[in-house]
């Protein structure tokens, strides 16, 4: 009887512990407290260098730009809210009103812009590879033949070694960069492909400092958008004002260079930083 | 509603619906070996047997689908260098993922298979091994020729119902780069994000029209099957 009495408590204490969470949740959500315009921002929380929560910190070059764009727009840094944006979830999150904008290596497309409107383009990216420092035998696409890639289960960068590479090369695909950087330091694989700014902030993470290098031949063209809800004109114009005027007063610069310049990455100097920006639509 | 021919055609959903019901099928086979041998372990008179089974059991039943299975890439593969497909095949990646992945639901289900049965053995009346060791029969022949015909015919609902759930777990092979259903839906999803809900149901159909009619067969055969008391 006891023990029962025991469990039964065991179990309501458990109930109500989950119900005080849900409440939590909600308030936050709500948003109370310290006065200013808030906003919610979607970033990735997995990506060094780009977008990564480290305890309940947020560093990278998508949420320094972020901070930069929400503070133009009257929002304090304080009052940001960043919300994880998983790549199948950002046109929900922002289509249902979630998030207002959404930093989170979002390359512009015809398609995706059936859904959602983009601000930017903040920075011009390409499709790269990842080997160990002291590879030579890799040198760029054309000397894969034969090699083991790795990359994210679905991801534009997987489809396109399906693609283009399909008949001279093996693709091993994760559902994480970090497990294609895992089997790149075992040996495994010789390359991991994505785009270079992602690429370039794995191979500068304390961690893997002088394991890795970025080849540095690009062979596509990712151009890194602002997500916004469809037809939100009013602030993609904001968005594009904000951009220039961090490119202009050099703030761009910096940002890249503290969070990606490690890595010995060069951007297209043509593309980056982003001189002209996508007409509002 | 072009997607869903692009579905059949660009994407070949049917070839990864195969590929998912290879995984179901070589899984099942593999997880009703294991757990028949564990569940024979559990019921086995030897203690240390008994123990092995239910440590067996209870070990892999509570941990996550996820964890084993990129155990079995990232931990037998990368870290002790075990490769279950030739190394120096054209294709050694995806059929090593393949086997890996196998296995991880293989060892999996088997712990489940192995409960399934179990629960049938008692539904065996005690007499009956009694009776058998009456008439002189060791406890291996009394498995084999007594108890388990009965278990497994007691034991089919159940089975049916791990099976069900071998079929939608079958998923998870994806994270280790198994280009089965899920596979598939995660890259339409990355290119049609305009449709995604269409998307999300052609799958769920897919899996419905796998795994309904398993049910339906497992249901009426228990039904035939089990034994009048």
């Amino acid at each position: 009887m006891r023990q029962r009495i025991i469990a039964a408590l065991g179990i309501s204490v458990m109930a109500a512990a989950g119900l005080t969470a849900c409440g939590d949740d909600a308030s936050d959500a709500g948003g109370s407290g310290s006065g200013g315009e808030k906003m919610t921002i979607g970033i990735k929380f997995d990506q060094p260098g780009l977008g990564l929560k480290e305890g309940s910190n947020y560093t990278g070059l998508d949420v320094d730009v972020a901070k930069y764009v929400a503070k133009e727009m009257g929002v304090d840094e304080g009052n940001i809210e960043f919300k994880e944006s998983p790549s199948a979830q950002r046109e929900s999150l922002l289509a249902n009103g979630q998030v207002k904008m959404i930093f989170a290596t979002y390359s512009i497309t015809d398609t995706r812009k059936e859904k959602v409107s983009f601000g930017g383009p903040y920075l011009t990216a390409g499709q790269d590879l990842l080997v160990k420092a002291d590879n030579t035998d890799i040198t760029g696409p054309e000397t894969l033949n034969g090699k083991k890639l790795c990359s994210v289960t679905g991801s534009t960068s997987a489809q396109k070694v399906a693609d283009k590479f399909a008949k001279t090369v093996q693709l091993q695909k994760y559902d994480t960069y970090s497990k294609c950087v895992e089997a790149l330091s075992s040996g495994a694989i010789d390359a991991v492909t994505t785009d270079n700014t992602i690429l370039a902030g794995f191979a500068a993470q304390e961690a893997n400092k002088g394991k890795f290098k970025v080849v540095g031949k690009t062979f596509s063209t990712e151009r890194y958008g602002v997500g916004l809800k469809k037809g939100d004109t009013e602030t993609c114009t904001k968005v594009n004002d904000a951009l220039k005027k961090m490119v202009d007063s050099g703030e761009w610069q910096k940002a890249f260079d503290k969070n990606l310049g490690t890595a010995g990455l060069t951007l297209d100097p043509a593309t980056n930083p982003p001189k002209t920006f996508d007409a509002c639509a | 509603m072009d997607v869903i021919s692009e579905f059949f055609t660009e994407y070949d959903g049917l070839k990864a619906f195969q590929q998912t019901i290879y995984l179901t099928l070589l899984s099942a086979l593999f997880a009703l070996v294991i757990g028949t041998a564990v569940a024979v372990m559990r019921v086995s008179p030897v203690k240390v047997l008994q123990v092995i089974g239910s440590a067996y059991v209870n070990i892999v039943r509570n941990t996550p689908l996820t964890l084993v299975i990129v155990f079995c890439n990232l931990g037998l593969f990368l870290q002790l260098g075990i490769q279950l497909a030739n190394p120096n095949s054209p294709t050694s990646i995806d059929d090593n993922n393949f086997r890996l992945a196998v296995l991880g639901l293989s060892v999996y289900h088997a712990a489940f298979v192995a409960e399934a049965i179990r629960s049938g053995v008692n539904t065996v009346p005690l007499g009956q091994a009694e009776a058998a060791r009456a008439i002189g029969l060791p406890f291996l022949k009394t498995l084999r020729y007594v108890v388990l015909p009965q278990a497994f015919r007691g034991a089919i609902a159940p089975l049916g119902n791990v099976l069900i759930a071998l079929t939608k777990n079958s998923t998870v092979a994806s994270v280790i780069g198994v280009t089965e259903a899920s596979a598939v839906m995660k890259v339409m999803m990355e290119n049609r994000p305009d449709v995604i809900f269409v998307v999300f149901g052609i799958f769920a159909i897919g899996f419905v029209i796998l795994t309904l009619p398993v049910g339906i067969l497992f249901t009426s055969m228990s039904k035939r099957l089990a034994v009048k008391r």
